[in-house]
């Protein structure tokens, strides 16, 4: 099973195939172009043309660069952290020098081959400690964001008031009460796994049906759960207890402060490249919950940070009536 | 009390489980405590209404509820001329046990056992717990203040919807609310119910509070009037209030945020 730990944002060495490491590597890299150009230039506008010069010659090594990054990304993640920054800063190094004997060929470049070489070993250098430092920056935060969500995962609120249910429909209807106690120990085994392990779509999927099959049990008739679940790859490994918390917000916020209840739906579908999960709830009258507490919110959506980079997205639609939370995440290179 | 005649027990909860949790309970107590179920409410305006066909003793209600919670209810209850004991059900409500335990307030965690719950039943509470502490408690468990307000006319107990209410004047003794339809006279003060609903009434003037969605635009008074700097226009009914120099900048400001 994959593990959280390989997850790209808390990588010294990153995953050079994520959309969010490309573009913190090329403004990265561009920028300092750009501050190369500031310092040799006098004026404004020799400036933006020194940067012009420039870029003809660092857009081409930074593309190569990367794409030969992407290609033996799984290589250099076999190879020890020191190691493979070794590499890295080889790789640049050899691609700027190969290019510069390419302009040099042409006689477009007048430098000498050494600078070229040195300039690249010392802008991946610059990356390389960026992308260590904000790796140690973002573990405390994975480390306390564990800790949050195993907090608020699973309201007391909630596991009270199901052992309560669960003890009157002892005498009167055992069998209801045993798959109830059946489903609140999985709840409670899925929340207190180890959150860096990763796990497939189906079981998240199956957890939610159980969740809110717990909460059918307490609100009756008022709840009503609407699954729109087109074909999506059941297989996918997603981050642990992703759905779960939404849905029960969707019934702390939505369902519970109306005397008459509710539909909650949650829709799946894969387009392309994406899984879309929509989890939406009404908004009842009592505006004060409206605002409700966006803590499982936040928290899922930093996990995702974590995991995806900016390749996930998290939306919040809300209108009077109603709240919708819209999760967009790749699937295809993350199911193995 | 026990051998006399059975306590008249109203249960409100809004989960049918946990009202049916209760009434096993109290039917496997009955031995030592016979008691007498008179009704079940799901939220605290059913529980007033059925309290209203029938009387009881003791109410045993839930504090989450839709509607009207059971911190509101209490508080409702309070009013009434022969109030019933409240005994609060709670699954999990940190903030409101707390002020319970420090005013000696009876309430039972979920899941129930029966043996607290004859003992509650046994010493139910002769005095009430005072309003504030149920205003302070209601709010912190739920986020804002009371949905209805009371009235009592002609010894019935009148609920208004808050969300209804127009507007708030004060005269000599009473509150008066106005909705579209009637006036209501209220037991409350002015700043209570301002400091309480803060977020939907505004103030216009020492005696008057309007509520942000009913003030409909603002015209300024002709010549120096003494009672009025200018007055608010509201929607629905034809009335003006008077709104003061002092307020006269922050009313405005407040119809346009």
């Amino acid at each position: 099973m994959t593990s959280i730990r390989h997850f790209p944002a808390t990588q010294p060495l990153p995953d050079w195939r994520n959309f969010g490491v490309m573009l913190r590597v090329l403004l990265g890299v561009n920028g300092l172009a750009a501050l190369a150009a500031l310092i040799q230039t006098a004026t404004l506008t020799d400036w933006s043309e020194r940067f012009l010069d420039l870029a003809s010659f660092v857009e081409p090594w930074l593309l190569i660069w990367l794409s030969l990054l992407a290609l033996l990304r799984n290589l250099l993640w076999r190879l020890r952290l020191r190691a493979g920054q070794a590499c890295v800063m080889a790789l640049a190094a050899a691609c700027a020098g190969l290019l510069h004997s390419y302009a040099a060929s042409f006689n477009l470049i007048d430098a000498a081959l050494a600078r070229s070489i040195l300039l690249a070993v010392a802008a991946s250098g610059l990356l390389l400690i960026y992308f260590e430092l904000r790796s140690r920056a973002l573990s405390p935060a994975q480390a306390e964001a564990r800790l949050a969500a195993l907090n608020a995962r699973i309201r007391p609120h909630f596991l009270f008031n199901s052992l309560n249910a669960v003890l009157s429909l002892i005498r009167a209807r055992p069998q209801e009460a045993e798959a109830a106690l059946e489903s609140l120990s999985d709840l409670f085994r899925a929340a207190m796994r180890d959150p860096a392990e990763l796990v497939s779509l189906a079981d998240e999927i199956a957890l939610g049906r159980q969740y809110l099959a717990l909460e059918q049990l307490r609100l009756g008739e008022r709840l009503v759960c609407d699954w729109q679940l087109e074909a999506v790859t059941l297989s996918l490994p997603i981050p642990p207890l992703m759905l779960q918390p939404l849905l029960e917000n969707a019934v702390y916020h939505g369902i519970e402060p109306a005397p008459a209840g509710g539909t909650i739906t949650v829709s799946m579908r894969q387009r392309g490249d994406e899984l879309h999960v929509r989890i939406a709830n009404p908004i009842p009258g009592g505006e004060q919950h409206a605002a409700g507490n966006n803590m499982a919110l936040a928290n899922i959506r930093e996990r995702l940070a974590l995991y995806y980079d900016l390749e996930a997205r998290v939306e919040t639609v809300i209108t009077d009536t109603r709240y919708e939370i819209r999760i967009v995440l790749p699937c295809q290179r993350y199911a193995h | 009390m026990s051998t006399l005649r059975p306590l008249k027990i109203l249960l409100v909860d809004d989960e049918p489980l946990a009202r049916d949790r209760l009434r096993t309970l109290l039917g496997d107590i009955a031995a030592q405590c016979p008691v007498d179920i008179v009704g079940e409410a799901a939220n605290g305006l059913q529980a007033l209404e059925a309290l209203h066909e029938q009387a009881a003793d003791v109410v045993l209600a839930d504090i989450r509820m839709p509607g009207m919670d059971g911190i509101e209810l209490a508080a409702h209850l309070g009013r009434l001329e022969k109030p019933p004991a409240v005994i609060f059900t709670t699954a999990y409500d940190n903030y409101a046990v707390q002020a319970f335990d420090l005013n000696a307030v009876d309430y039972l965690l979920k899941p129930v056992r029966a043996q607290r719950l004859l003992a509650a039943l046994q010493k139910v509470p002769a005095q009430r717990p005072d309003s504030a502490l149920l205003a302070g408690i209601g709010q912190a468990v739920r986020g804002g203040g009371r949905t209805h307000l009371s009235c009592h006319e002609r010894g019935r107990l009148l609920l208004v919807p808050v969300p209804e209410v127009l507007y708030f004047k004060a005269d000599l003794k009473y509150v008066t609310a106005r909705t579209v339809d009637r006036e209501y006279l209220l037991d409350e003060s002015l700043t209570h119910l301002e400091s309480e609903f803060a977020d939907r009434f505004l103030r216009l003037h020492r005696a008057v509070l309007v509520a942000r969605t009913a003030l409909a635009g603002f015209e300024k008074a002709a010549g120096d009037d003494a009672e009025a700097y200018g007055w608010a226009l509201l929607r629905g009914v034809p009335e003006k209030l008077p709104v003061s120099r002092r307020q006269w900048a922050s009313a405005r400001a407040g119809l346009n945020a």
